[in-house]
C-alpha cells in the first residue's frame, strides 16, 4: 500500500469512528500514529497539538493536516486533511438528501421541535468547563460577558471580537516584556 | 452568485475560527443566518443537532448541510447543491492549512514566549464569549416557541432545555443519547 493511501484510510478511520470531533480525536490519533503506525515520535505529536491549538481552522483538521504534513510535506498535509473530512462530508451529505425528502413530515417536525431547546442546552453545556481552561476569574470574567452582549445584543460581527483581542493580547504581551 | 459568497464567507469563518466546532457554531450563525439569512435559526439549529450526532468534526458537518441547504433553498437543483456543500466545507480547510504549514515552526519555537500566552490569554475568554453568544441568539421564538401566543411549547421547551443542562453537565448523560431522549419527548408531547 501506498504511503499516501495509508495516510488517507487511517485519517478516514480516525474520521468517521470519532463522535464529537475534535478533542475526542486526540487519544485515537496517537494511539494510531505514534504507538501503531509510528509516524511520528511523542514529542513531536505533543509539539503539533500545541500548533492546532493556537492556530485558527478546525481542531481535529489541523491535526491531521499537520501530522501528514510532517510525515510527507504539502501532499501529506492535505491527504491527511481530506482523510478527516471527507467521511463526514460523505456522511452529512446523505443525511441532507434523505432529510430534504422528509423535512416537512409532521412527525419529524414534532421530534426537531423537542431537540431545539436541547441543543442549546448542548451548547451551554460544556461553558463551564472551558471557562476553567480559560482561567476566568474575577478580573477577566467581563471579557465573555461584553463580547456574549456586543455579539447577541448588538450584533457586532464575532469576528471582530477575535481580531480585537488577538491585537490586544499582543500588544500587551510587548508591553510587558519591554517592562521586564 | 451564492457559491462564490459561500466560498468568501466559509473561508473567512475558517481563518478566524479559534477554538473548535462550538466557537464556530457563533461565527457561522453571524454569517449564515443573521447576514446572508441562507438558512432560518431553526433550520441551522436543527443542522447542528444532526452534527452533533453524526461522526466528524462537527464543524465540516455544519459547513457540509450549509453549503448544501443554503443552495436548495435559493432554488438550484440537487447536483448542485452537492457541490456547493462539498465546496463549502473545503472553503474553511484551505486558508489556516496555508496559514499552518508556514508558521508551524515559529509557533513551536515560541510557544512558551510571553506574546503567545498573553494573545491567548485574551483569546480563549473571548471565544467563550463567542459560544455564549451563540446559545443565547439561539434561545429565539423559532426554537422555544413564543410564551405569549404559543405557550405551551415555550413551557415545554423551557423544561427540555432545563433537563438537558441538568442532563449533559450533571449526569453527564452523552448528548447524542440526549438528543434521542428530546426528540422522543418531542413525539410524545406535540
Amino acid at each position: 500500500m501506498g504511503i499516501y493511501t495509508d495516510l488517507f484510510i487511517t485519517f478516514c478511520k480516525i474520521g468517521s469512528f470519532t463522535l464529537g470531533g475534535g478533542y475526542a480525536m486526540v487519544p485515537v490519533m496517537e494511539k494510531e500514529i505514534v504507538d501503531k503506525k509510528q509516524w511520528l515520535t511523542q514529542e513531536e505529536f505533543v509539539d503539533i497539538l500545541v500548533v492546532a491549538q493556537s492556530t485558527p481552522g478546525l481542531f481535529a483538521i489541523d491535526m491531521a493536516s499537520h501530522i501528514g504534513f510532517k510525515y510527507k510535506g504539502v501532499l501529506g498535509g492535505i491527504t491527511g486533511a481530506l482523510g478527516v473530512a471527507i467521511p463526514s462530508i460523505v456522511i452529512i451529505l446523505l443525511i441532507a438528501l434523505i432529510f430534504q425528502s422528509f423535512k416537512d413530515n409532521i412527525y419529524v417536525e414534532k421530534f426537531f421541535m423537542g431537540i431545539r431547546p436541547c441543543v442549546v442546552a448542548l451548547i451551554l453545556s460544556p461553558c463551564f468547563r472551558m471557562a476553567k481552561t480559560a482561567k476566568i476569574n474575577i478580573y477577566n470574567c467581563w471579557i465573555p460577558i461584553v463580547c456574549a452582549t456586543l455579539i447577541s445584543l448588538f450584533g457586532v460581527s464575532p469576528i471582530w471580537c477575535i481580531i480585537v483581542a488577538g491585537v490586544a493580547g499582543f500588544l500587551y504581551g510587548h508591553y510587558l516584556i519591554q517592562k521586564q | 452568485m451564492i457559491f462564490l459568497q459561500l466560498f468568501i464567507t466559509f473561508s473567512k469563518i475558517g481563518i478566524f475560527n479559534f477554538g473548535g466546532g462550538y466557537a464556530m457554531i457563533s461565527l457561522i450563525q453571524d454569517e449564515v443566518v443573521n447576514k446572508h439569512h441562507w438558512l432560518t435559526t431553526s433550520e441551522f439549529t436543527d443542522i447542528i443537532a444532526i452534527s452533533q450526532s453524526t461522526p466528524g468534526p462537527i464543524g465540516i458537518n455544519v459547513a457540509t448541510y450549509t453549503g448544501y441547504t443554503a443552495v436548495i433553498n435559493a432554488g438550484y437543483s440537487e447536483w448542485a447543491a452537492i457541490l456547493s456543500a462539498i465546496m463549502t466545507s473545503l472553503s474553511i480547510l484551505w486558508l489556516p492549512f496555508i496559514l499552518m504549514i508556514s508558521i508551524s515552526k515559529v509557533l513551536i519555537k515560541h510557544k512558551d514566549s510571553i506574546v503567545v500566552h498573553s494573545i491567548f490569554g485574551l483569546l480563549r475568554p473571548t471565544v467563550l464569549g463567542l459560544i455564549l453568544a451563540a446559545a443565547i441568539m439561539l434561545m429565539s421564538v423559532e426554537n422555544f416557541g413564543s410564551p405569549t401566543e404559543s405557550t405551551f411549547v415555550f413551557i415545554v421547551s423551557c423544561v427540555i432545555f432545563f433537563l438537558s443542562f441538568v442532563g449533559t453537565r450533571i449526569y453527564k448523560i452523552h448528548p447524542i443519547i440526549m438528543i434521542l431522549l428530546c426528540g422522543l419527548a418531542g413525539l410524545i408531547i406535540y
